[in-house]
């Protein structure tokens, strides 16, 4: 098929993060994002230590750093908020600069940068080393309940054909000399939507009979193949990591 | 003889609107046949063959399959029996890996580990995708695509295979590359088409649809000989094509 493929967040490569088993880096990922929302926010230095764990995971898979930064835009919304945050907070205030900020609202800001920052990076990490149905895979091997598992097989499915469905129709708009332009082009729009929402379940329908003719009585197994073995789970190494850093920050007194 | 594989007697259906689609087909089809089924758009053929595996049922009249009624009792063996190809393939392939599609069918029938492994391995190799089992199927071309739609109901082992506008959309390599897999498998044939030279290549016996009746059946190269039906129910063969120039299909060797 032509046209970009929906795997944009995923960088080719076969490094050993790339092989490991999709099950254990869903359950590093997760594990590690809660041992850093789990650190106090006082001990900045424990952030720079979960970034650095991060960064060997991430120099280890040889992903580039210009390719998660691209994708860290993702974040900006974030980032603006936790910037407003010092400003718009109330209690007790600090010189900053040439303005008068909150100290709470300092404090919750950086929280939200660096915790919201790491997430999105863990993510990212994970996003690249993984291929989309393997993640797939891998939370149906964690146990996720089989409905959530094949909706989000299906959308990671139908998202190309889709979003070429709407490609299509755009081309054959502008090709009859339609043009977006300002609040006369929404009901065109609407219409555009309201017909691919229209298309999109009556093709639902037609792969519903095509499983039923298939024998299809309600089970789908997402799962198969080979499960994680146990020095597979040496990938525990990150969220331990992350988890020993939780640890030492709360033990040394930054939480209280 | 047996019992057909496919065998409809005196089978109505009419739209939730009450439109009549098919009023009173009857058709058999046996074993090691390559049967066509022509008529114009409108004409019933897929409400036909959605009666085949048990989707639809009709209101009056008897479908069976290998001497099995279609119904609620028998409608797994039913569906493993007849393997439907539909039109387009990003309907029929919905699973995260060419291989587990194909497996999706097999393991409806409740066969696992290596069983299962073989029938994927062997249906992929049969439509020469053996090397494709954990691609996307979206990150294959659209000949590949339909190729693999038919894996995915061969790995079901059926007895009779219903294709519905096999050659449509396909580039002529595409097309070719289908024909000779087709040709190749030891299977019965149902296709629904509107791909006369396909038709003329592929299957011996046609049979034409028109207005939800079987109005013709007969050898192929008759059929479409036939210019008063051919006439009569909108089916026109394509320019500077004479069905007399080339020898017909015979009834396939293989049984």
């Amino acid at each position: 098929m032509s046209g970009p493929h929906g795997h944009s967040l995923h960088f080719h490569g076969h490094s050993p993060i790339h092989r490991l088993p999709p099950e254990v880096k869903i359950a590093a990922a997760l594990t590690f994002v809660a041992a850093v929302v789990a650190t106090p926010r006082e001990a900045v230095w424990a952030f720079g230590l979960h970034l650095l764990a991060l960064v060997v995971v991430i120099a280890v898979a040889q992903v580039p750093a210009g390719f998660l930064a691209r994708r860290m835009v993702i974040e900006v919304p974030f980032v603006v908020l936790a910037v407003t945050m010092p400003f718009i907070s109330t209690g007790p205030t600090r010189p900053l600069g040439p303005f008068e900020v909150s100290v709470a609202g300092l404090w919750a800001g950086w929280a939200l940068f660096a915790k919201g920052s790491l997430g999105a990076l863990t993510a990212l990490a994970l996003a690249a080393t993984t291929e989309a149905p393997d993640v797939v895979r891998g939370l149906a091997r964690l146990r996720l309940p089989a409905q959530i598992v094949l909706i989000m097989s299906f959308m990671i499915r139908y998202l190309d054909v889709v979003s070429t469905e709407l490609r299509r129709m755009r081309i054959a708009r502008e090709s009859r000399g339609h043009a977006v332009r300002g609040i006369r082009a929404w009901p065109v729009l609407a219409s555009t939507a309201g017909a691919l929402f229209v298309r999109s379940y009556e093709r639902g329908e037609r792969v519903h009979l095509a499983m039923l003719s298939r024998g299809f009585q309600g089970r789908v197994d997402l799962g198969e193949g080979g499960s994680a073995g146990g020095r597979d789970w040496l990938a525990a190494a990150l969220p331990l990591t992350g988890a020993a850093i939780a640890a030492t920050a709360w033990l040394s007194g930054a939480g209280r | 003889m047996s019992a057909p594989v496919l065998e409809l007697a005196g089978v109505h259906h009419a739209y939730p609107d009450g439109h009549p689609t098919l009023r009173g087909v009857d058709l058999h089809v046996h074993r090691g046949e390559r049967v066509a089924l022509l008529g114009p758009n409108g004409a019933g053929k897929t409400t036909l063959v959605l009666h085949l595996n048990g989707i639809l049922r009709p209101e009056a009249g008897q479908v069976s399959v290998a001497g099995l009624p279609v119904d609620e009792e028998h409608l797994l063996e039913v569906r493993r029996r007849v393997g439907v190809v539909f039109q387009d393939p990003d309907d029929q392939l919905f699973m995260p890996t060419v291989g587990q599609d194909v497996a999706f069918g097999p393991r409806n029938l409740g066969l696992r580990g290596d069983e299962l492994r073989a029938r994927v391995e062997h249906a992929l190799d049969a439509v020469g995708m053996g090397e494709h089992a954990d691609r996307a199927p979206h990150h294959l071309s659209f000949g590949q695509r339909r190729r693999v739609a038919v894996a995915t109901v061969l790995a079901m082992q059926p007895d009779v295979l219903v294709l519905d506008e096999p050659s449509s959309n396909l580039d002529p390599a595409s097309r070719r590359e289908l024909a000779d897999i087709l040709d190749r498998l030891d299977v019965t044939v149902l296709m629904v088409t509107h791909d006369l030279p396909y038709v003329l290549q592929l299957c011996e016996r046609s049979v034409v649809l028109s207005e939800g009746r079987v109005v013709g059946d007969g050898p192929t190269g008759e059929v479409l000989a036939d210019e008063a039906l051919m006439a009569a129910h909108r089916l026109e063969l394509p320019y500077g094509f004479d069905p007399r120039s080339v020898p017909p299909r015979t009834r396939a060797t293989t049984q």
